[in-house]
Order: structure tokens, then sequence, then C-alpha cells
């Protein structure tokens, strides 16, 4: 098991944002969290980032507890997060937010290491690699989030969390962003993906959790939750699927 | 997208307006005095002067506005340790060359405020950091009265002085073009400053760790995401901050009189420039520090000497009615809202 969450409470002041989820990752799998706004997914990336503290519960990554280390000690063991809404540097351009992303990785790693790494990300999105001069903050939404999971995969993770990448953008883009995803997988990098579109979310991934107001109700085969009338119903609106 | 730009004209129209106004009042003023052009030139030097002193205290306060969100009104007790320490070491009686001391002095100055400035954020905002904004901003308020309370300690209450950089000596070497007056001095100002803004171009904008601050002020969260550690970036903007006002303390020095109190009006002066440009953009704070020092010493030739602190803090009331987000303004945060 790469990760592994047992029984996490999460509180945002006197929220509880998230009751009792325990949920597990193998090595090279895609697993998908889906559920609507408000039912603790980003809650969920942040507690596994280090943002946000569980205050019982425990968190093992690679058979190791992570659960109290701070953000940048979770990019450190191997799990980095592509934030919801993208938020690349707006006004650093494509190149450095690129550089950014392997901040970490500088001193312990050479360069040309870290120019391979650049030249795997212009790889699977070619439109970066013509527009590094360019800042962040003026490509459009979907070369936004190209660059913040370009960005994400620049710390070299094991573990990618991808926070709902498809949001906002158009069915062409997310076709896109999710192929690329899968091609990860070919690559051997695992993903924790979080998702409001459940349809798309659990055509890519092998196993999926369904949560809701914190909790986790459901998880199966993908297979099996597409075929879920329970689910049908609530996210993939039954009719015409 | 037109009411954009149409309120856009219609305040560089104001701008330009106030700035008509205001040039005519000064002239008005100065023709009662007798002033001509040498008059006014001697002035506005006089007041760059000063007001690169100003920008290189803005600078320190943008930095660490940017990447804590700290308005961090210790800066002025930065400026004063800066060249306070440099005074003390330059009165040491060391059996070398006085060039080579005061050479030491400023490095021992700019170095151990720098510490002081590392300090002051591991022991006052470190320990507060989940604390309100507000609170942290009246921590440093504190920090600075504090300091300000040691330094009457070790030093008194007297004025001390430290030599000119060219004489080695209170008098100053004066440079006479036309019939404008430079004090040598000055010329070190600027020369300093236009190095510390080279210095801190190439850092922002060719080093790792320059881009790093810049991220953690972009998107403190995304920045922590890619691994970038908040409160270490927080402990090196102060340990910046206290660098660039040790240095402006310093530079300045020869050419006031140097004492335990003199960091609260340049501290202020150093907030009205970077109010002026904003509080977010560094070419922001060095105008408003250029354009503040020059507005006050100006104003004060037209009017009484007495008058130029006056004229800062008019300024600042000014800004925060009209203009709040400075006259200047638009940083990073400002393009991405």
């Amino acid at each position: 098991m790469l990760l592994e969450i047992r029984d996490i409470n999460t509180y945002y002041g006197n929220i509880h944002a998230l009751k009792g989820v325990s949920l597990h990752v193998d090595q090279g799998e895609i697993v998908a969290v889906i559920g609507g706004n408000g039912a603790g997914k980003t809650t969920l990336l942040n507690t596994i980032s280090g943002v946000m503290h569980s205050r019982t519960g425990e968190i093992l990554f690679k058979d190791q507890p992570i659960s109290r280390l701070s953000p940048d000690k979770v990019v450190r063991v191997g799990i980095s997060q592509v934030p919801e809404r993208r938020q690349v540097f707006s006004t650093l351009n494509v190149l450095d937010n690129l550089l950014l992303g392997a901040y970490l990785r500088h001193g312990s790693v050479g360069k040309d290491q870290i120019r391979r790494d650049l030249d795997f990300v212009f790889e699977i999105f070619p439109i970066l690699k013509g527009r590094q001069k360019q800042m962040g903050g003026t490509l459009s939404g979907g070369e936004q989030q190209m660059l913040a999971v370009g960005r994400g995969l620049m710390a070299k993770p094991e573990l990618l969390l991808l926070d709902e990448p498809s949001l906002g953008l158009a069915p062409l883009l997310v076709r896109e962003i999710f192929r690329v995803a899968g091609e990860l997988r070919e690559h051997g990098t695992t993903i924790l993906l979080v998702e409001q579109n459940a349809r798309a979310a659990l055509h890519l991934a092998d196993r999926g959790y369904v949560m809701e107001t914190g909790e986790v109700v459901l998880e199966g085969r993908s297979e099996e939750l597409l075929g879920d009338e329970r689910v049908q119903e609530a996210y993939l609106g039954a009719v015409g699927s | 997208m037109q009411r954009l730009s149409r309120s856009r004209s219609a305040r560089i129209a104001s701008t330009v307006a106030a700035m008509l106004v205001l040039v005519a009042i000064i002239l008005y003023l100065g023709h009662a005095k007798g002033f001509g052009p040498v008059q006014y030139v001697q002035l506005i030097l006089d007041g760059i002067r000063g007001g690169s002193i100003y920008a290189l205290i803005a600078l320190g306060f943008v930095v660490v506005f940017n990447v804590t969100g700290i308005i961090n009104f210790a800066q002025g007790g930065f400026v004063m340790s800066g060249a306070m320490l440099a005074v003390s070491f330059n009165q040491l009686a060391l059996p070398i060359d006085p060039r080579m001391k005061l050479a030491l002095a400023v490095i021992f100055g700019v170095v151990v405020t720098t510490i002081v400035g590392a300090l002051v954020e591991r022991l006052s905002i470190f320990p507060a950091r989940h604390s309100p904004i507000l609170t942290l901003i009246i921590i440093t308020v504190g920090v600075f009265i504090f300091m300000q309370g040691i330094a009457l300690l070790i030093w008194g209450a007297d004025p001390y002085y430290l030599p000119a950089f060219t004489t080695l000596a209170l008098e100053d070497h004066i440079i006479r073009i036309g019939g404008v007056m430079i004090k040598a001095q000055s010329i070190w100002i600027w020369a300093t400053v236009a190095v510390v803004l080279v210095a801190l171009a190439f850092f922002f904008e060719r080093t790792l760790l320059g881009k790093a601050l810049r991220a953690c002020s972009i998107n403190r969260r995304a920045a922590e995401l890619m691994g970038i550690n908040p409160s270490r970036m927080s402990l090196m903007a102060f340990a910046m901050a206290a660098a660039l006002g040790a240095i402006g303390g310093i530079v300045l020095a020869p050419a006031t009189r140097p004492m335990y109190d003199m960091g609260l009006r340049l501290g202020l002066k150093g907030f009205v420039a970077a109010i002026m440009g904003g509080m977010i953009s560094s070419p922001g704070a060095v105008v408003g520090g250029v354009l503040l020092g020059v507005l006050e010493n100006v104003g004060a030739g037209v009017t009484k000497a007495g008058f130029k602190d006056i004229f800062a803090f008019i300024i600042l009331i000014l800004i925060l009615l009209f203009r709040p987000k400075g006259i200047i303004g638009g940083g990073e945060r400002g393009v991405e809202e």
C-alpha cells in the first residue's frame, strides 16, 4: 500500500470537515474520490499535504506516518498536490513556475536531471514549451491546468494529488487532461484524483470512493461504482447515461 | 472594459490636475522668496538624496509585507540599529587604517542588524504566527519601542557622528556645478541605492530563492504545496528588510547626527513611501520614496524648514483618503486580482 488513511477527523475551526475517513491507494493505481461541493474532498487532499492536520487518525505513506508533517516535508517524502483552481504563480513565467515545482530538488539532484524532467513535461504538454517565457496568469484556463499539473510533476512525486483538474474546462480539454493522467500511470506515477465530474473520473480510475458531507459513503471498483444505482442517480444523471 | 478605461483616464486626469495645482502653489511660494532655477534644482537634488534613503527603507516594508502580509513597524528600528552599530564600531580604537575601519564599521552595522532582523522574526513573529495579522503588526510596534529603549540604554540620548565616507571627517567634500552644491556623501548614497536596486533585481529575477520568495507573495498556499516553507521565507524577508534598513541608516548617518530615536521619523517616512507605491510594488516603493523626498524638501524650501515632516504626513493622509492602493500601484498581487 502506497498511501493508507486510517479514520481521520479534520476540523475547520468547529466544523467537523472529515468524519472518520479511511481510504488507501496502491502503487500504480489511479484512485478517484467523487462527491459534490462541500463533501470534504479538498480538505482530504489538504490533510494529506499537511496544509491542515487531522485531530485523530493516521496517514501512512509507504508505512511511515506523515500526519504530523509540514507541507514541505510531505513534498519531500514524495507527495505533490496540484491544487484546486490551478493556482499557478500568475506573475512568474511558465518556466519559473515549473522550476519552482522542483524547488526542493534543486540542491539534491543535478541540473541535467531537472532539465530532463522539464523536457518530460514539455513532451506531455507540448503547448507549454512554446510559452516558457509567458506569464502564468496570461495562459488560458486549460493551459494553466496543464502548467499546474506540470509543476506538480516537477517534484517527481510518487503520489500525485489532483484536485478538480476538470473544473471550468471545456470537455475537450477535460479529455486531454485525463488522457495525460492515464499516461502518467503508465510512467509509474500513482494518482489520487478528486473530482465533481464523476463520470470522467471513474472512467479513468481503477477504484473510487464517494464522499458526502465529510464521510466516505461508498467505495469500490470503478465499474461497480459506475453501475451503482445510487451513484448514477446522484452523480451521473441516470437518464441517458 | 470601456468603463474601466474611462475611470482610468479620469484618474490620470485628476492626478495631473492635482499635480499642476501643486506645482503652481510651489512656484507661487517660491516666487515670493525670490527662488530661481538654481534653488529649485538644489532643493530637488537634496530631496532625491533623502528620498533615496526612504526608498531603501520602503523596500524593507514591501519585502516583509509581500511575503507575510505584516506591516513591519520595527523597520525604523533596523535603520537606527544599523547607523548606531556602525558608529560604535567606528569609535573603537583599532590599530588599522581609518578607511578600513569605516568600511568594517559599515559591514558590522549591516551584518549585525540583519541578525537582529532574523532574531526579531524568530522571537516575536514566529511564536505568534497563527495570530491575526493585526496582532502581528502591533507586535512589530512593540518590537520597535523595545529596540528604541535598548538603544537609549546603550547609547544614551546624545547625537553621535559617523564621518563622511569621502573625507573621513565631519566636514564633507562639496562638489559645485553651476550654482548647485552636491555633498560627496550624496554620491555615496545614490551609488549605494543603485547597487542595492540592481542586486535586488538580480535576486528576485534570477535566483531560485528570490523566485521562491515571490511565489510565496503571489500565492502562499501554492508555494507551500511546492515545498516552499513560508516560515523560512518570512525569516528571510525580515532579515532582508533589516539589511535594507541598516544600509539606509548607515549611508545617511554622515549627513545627519545619528541618535537612538532616529528610527521613528525615518521608519514612518519609509512607510509613507511604501504606501505611495501601493505597498506591494518594489519599483513603486522606490518611486514613492524619491517622490516623497523631493516633495517634502521642495515643500519645506518654499515655506519653512521646520514644516518638512508635516508634508510627509499630509501626503500619507491624502493617499489613504483618496488612493489607498497607492499612486503608483500594481504589484504582483495587484496583477493577480
